[in-house]
């Protein structure tokens, strides 16, 4: 690793109505590193970088590129000094096809009035190739959220960067295409690339990175050389405190001999999923793995009415039910957390006591009329609960950081005091310490006696929280595990398909 | 002594400026200060301006319009556009006036129409939410279904009703004391409608629809229901302001209200409603089709020609879009 600065930001402050995100900001990135940039929810990380992209302009403060002073107003200023930008929220056309999302920067300032489209998906697809199976031709909106992910970082590959950042890329990917990510990303920093790397996850910032930059409430808190330093370190200066990783107790004894909460039985979409079956009771963390494409999000879908499904049924509490829309599952106490955070999850121009509400706006009614103290009392109690980091709840949520977005949309659901709640990845984008907390959340639930099924990529978090865990594999259930049978090898074993119990 | 005096006049002039710039931050204050400011101006310009007759007439234009102003507010609330307003304003009226001149009862005939035009939204909604057509082509399609209906029904020329009886004309030329009748239902719709867009939960779920209609569906809400209740209204505001129009000049004429639909987008617009939903407020709109009228009327006292009162129009409504646009702008940036 060379010691040549190719980026030094100095002093960088930014302000927002109410809040300062950014309180005299440095930074410096070498040639051919990779620099792992930490911090809390809200902590500044992706603010900074769009002040590095031109997206935002600071209040005060320098940026240097090569040694030279720039100012750069918009991300194309960005792009032409060579950095390319991965953004924490996809930000795609969605009705657009992917080769042409990846070639918009171009497409934009070509000189030519048509387009050779079969150039276009031909060199998509060379880009693409080494990240995993997308379809240049096909619309944005036909994929999987993993899959426009990745989109997202073959547009910013297609740039010819000289300096690539990456902000939070990995909380939507599956397994593989994680490692494929690694891959390109130690081929670049080879050639020569600087990259900057946003991520909750310590592990991958260990086995990846070549130091880590600190911020703490806007505050610069120092950069570490990765080989000298460990997670805990790292941890205890971004959070102010040390954090115990360890998993809240499980279950004590058989829990299904608890009360029967839901009863899945022969759950069939003819399509996504194929007989699917379970069940769940009281104080139970039921857990769901699978490859992301297994169905698992589908299966849920359809239990709360989000989904068709054409066979199946379900009983809650012993009684056979029939939901035929969400509203039904949420008179029940039925409710889902989205994986998709924007597009299905938040009202971006509401505020966030408006999206805290929203589940069951008759519960904050009288005669059909709205109460405001009603609705910001449970709101506010919410917020405060989940710790979500705002100036106020009378904010749009727009302006909050990825994190904390998510922590909208648990206090929404827990606001109308569920007795079933399925997650579906509920610790995407969550820092290190906000996600412990939410581990023993969900299990102080569990033991109020609320059933909970989760749906988790992270494998650790799964196998640390579940009591039982439901393997998927393309559409089928490959049974469910129990006990020391929770384990990583297992779980892969069975969610590649070759392995099935019980079934 | 002369200290104390500055600190005081310092004081009483910050609180000046803040109510002054508390008005102005919300979109109605703005609007409430653009409208006095033209007043002001017209009532130097022109002596006729601030007198009651004027008023009146200036109140007359807009109340009856102002009632589909309402039902399009909620329309660009749920992120959606009706462009048959004017053409179903008109159906209602030559539907009740067809009605009338077959031996009907007038009332009974303006019942019919009301239930024909809510037909209408009902059926625009189904389109809208089980076919899945967007808004603008549907309500585009049933411009000219409703607009050919009329010439169909009217046989192309107007059909004169100066046989309604009184009771039925009070409606649109009665008054109580100095007041129109109309003004007077037309602040109770106002007033109510504004209230429940506002407060109610059902509202809210609108908003909720329209600010992003795949997080709605997962909280819950029933998307297609609030949509086609939705329709229904604005159909039947529209249709309403029909019957007024009828009783007020005793004649259903086949090309009424041509181009109410850019009046009203226009008049909300201008009022703080956003064409991408989500936003929008009762008060802001009739302000903005206040704003609209008192303009028009200023340029007839001011003998400008007709002919440039609409290019006048259009320059306002670019302005309006553009500082919205802009306070946008600036919201997601700041
Ligand atoms: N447009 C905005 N208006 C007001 N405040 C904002 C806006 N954008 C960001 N903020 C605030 O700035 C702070 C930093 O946000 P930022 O998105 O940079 O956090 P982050 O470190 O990326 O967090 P996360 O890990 O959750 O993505 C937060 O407190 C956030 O609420
Ligand atoms: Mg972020």
């Amino acid at each position: 690793m060379s010691s040549e600065v190719v980026l030094a930001v100095q002093g960088i402050v930014k302000d927002f109505p109410g809040t300062r995100a950014l309180d005299g900001v440095d930074l410096d990135l070498h040639k051919g590193e990779i620099l792992a940039l930490v911090g809390e929810n809200g902590a500044g990380k992706s603010t900074l970088m769009n002040i590095i992209d031109g997206v935002l302009q600071p209040n005060e403060g320098k940026i240097r590129i090569n040694g030279e002073e720039v100012v750069l107003h918009t991300p194309l200023d960005a792009q032409r000094y060579g950095i390319g930008f991965v953004h924490q929220e996809i930000a795609l056309c969605q009705h657009v096809s992917v080769a042409e999302n990846i070639f918009m920067a171009e497409l934009n300032t070509s000189k030519k009035s048509l387009v050779n489209y079969n150039d276009l998906y031909k060199r998509a697809a060379e880009i693409l190739a080494p990240l995993g199976a997308v379809d240049p031709k096909k619309r944005v909106n036909e994929l999987s959220i993993s899959n426009q992910q990745i989109v997202e970082i073959a547009k910013a590959l297609s740039l010819d960067c000289k300096i690539l950042i990456l902000d939070e890329p990995t909380a939507a990917l599956t397994e593989s295409e994680t490692d494929a990510l690694f891959k390109i990303m130690q081929d670049l920093k080879a050639k020569g690339i600087s990259i900057i790397y946003i991520s909750h996850r310590m592990a991958e910032i260990f086995s990846q990175c070549d130091r880590v930059s600190i911020l703490r409430d806007g505050v610069y808190c120092g950069s570490l050389n990765i080989a000298e330093t460990d997670s805990k370190e790292v941890v205890s200066k971004m959070v102010g405190r040390e954090i115990t990783n360890l998993y809240p107790p499980k279950f004590q004894g058989d829990c299904t001999k608890e009360e029967e909460l839901l009863r899945v039985q022969g759950f069939t979409d003819g399509f996504r999923f194929n007989d699917i079956s379970f069940t769940l009771h009281q104080g139970e963390i039921l857990g769901f793995s699978g490859l992301i494409g297994a169905g698992r999000s589908e299966v849920m879908k359809a239990i709360c009415g989000l989904h068709p499904k054409i066979g199946g049924s379900v009983a809650f509490a012993g009684e056979q039910i029939s939901i035929s829309h969400y509203e039904d599952a949420i008179q029940r106490g039925i409710v889902y957390l989205t994986e998709d955070r924007k597009v299905e999850g938040v009202f971006l121009d509401l505020s966030i006591r408006k999206n805290i509400s929203a589940l069951k706006i008759d519960q904050v009614s009288t005669n059909g009329l709205v109460d405001r103290h009603k609705e910001n009392g449970l709101s506010d109690e919410y917020a405060a609960k989940l710790n979500i980091k705002c100036a106020s709840t009378t904010h749009d949520v727009s302006s909050l950081s990825g994190g904390n977005q998510q922590k909208v949309l648990l206090a929404k659901l827990l606001s109308i005091r569920p007795k079933v709640i399925i997650l579906d990845e509920p610790t995407r984008g969550i820092d290190v310490g906000a996600k412990s907390e939410i581990h023993k959340l969900i299990r102080n639930l569990a033991n109020e006696g609320i059933g909970i099924i989760m749906i988790s990529s992270e494998l650790p978090e799964l196998i640390g929280l579940s009591d039982r865990v439901l393997v998927m594999h393309e559409g089928d259930s490959c049974g469910i595990i129990c006990g020391d049978d929770i384990n990583e090898k297992k779980i892969i074993h069975m969610a590649s398909g070759l392995e099935k119990v019980g079934v | 002594m002369s200290e104390n005096m500055t600190v005081k006049n310092n004081s009483v002039l910050s609180t000046l400026g803040n109510v002054f710039t508390k008005v102005k931050s919300f979109r109605e204050g703005t609007l409430i200060l653009i409208i006095l400011a033209v007043c002001v101006i017209m009532s130097f310009l022109s002596p006729y301006f601030m007198t009651w007759g004027n008023w009146r007439a200036i109140f007359l234009s807009f109340s009856t319009e102002g009632i589909v102003v309402v039902g399009m507010t909620v329309m660009l609330i749920i992120g959606g556009i009706d462009l048959s307003v004017g053409a179903v304003m008109c159906l209602a009226m030559c539907v009740a006036g067809r009605l009338f001149l077959m031996g009907m009862n007038p009332w009974l005939a303006s019942i019919i129409a009301l239930a024909v035009s809510a037909g209408v939204g009902a059926i625009m909604g189904y389109f809208v939410t089980k076919i899945g057509l967007v808004h603008f082509i549907t309500t585009l399609a049933f411009l000219g279904i409703a607009r050919g209906s009329c010439y169909v029904l009217t046989q192309g020329s107007p059909l004169s009703l100066f046989t309604l009886p009184a009771s039925f004309k009070f409606i649109g030329q009665g008054s109580v004391g100095p007041f129109p009748f109309i003004i007077i239902i037309f602040l109770i719709i106002v007033i109510f409608s504004d209230f429940m867009v506002r407060k109610s939960s059902i509202m809210r779920k609108v908003f909720y629809t329209g600010s992003n209609e795949k997080a709605a569906l997962f909280s819950g809400i029933r998307v297609n229901k609030i949509k086609l209740g939705v329709s229904v209204l604005c159909s039947s505001l529209a249709g309403l302001a029909g019957i007024i129009y009828m009783s007020r000049f005793g004649a259903a004429t086949p090309g009424f209200g041509v181009g109410l639909e850019m009046t009203t987008i226009s008049a909300a617009v201008i009022g703080g409603a956003s064409l991408n939903g989500g936003e929008g407020t009762v008060l802001g709109s009739i302000l903005g089709v206040a704003l609209l009228s008192i303009i028009t009327s200023s340029l007839i006292l001011l003998d400008v020609s007709v002919y440039w009162q609409d290019l006048v129009k259009g320059l306002i409504l670019l302005f309006a879009v553009s500082v919205d646009h802009f306070q946008h702008a600036k919201k997601m940036k700041a």
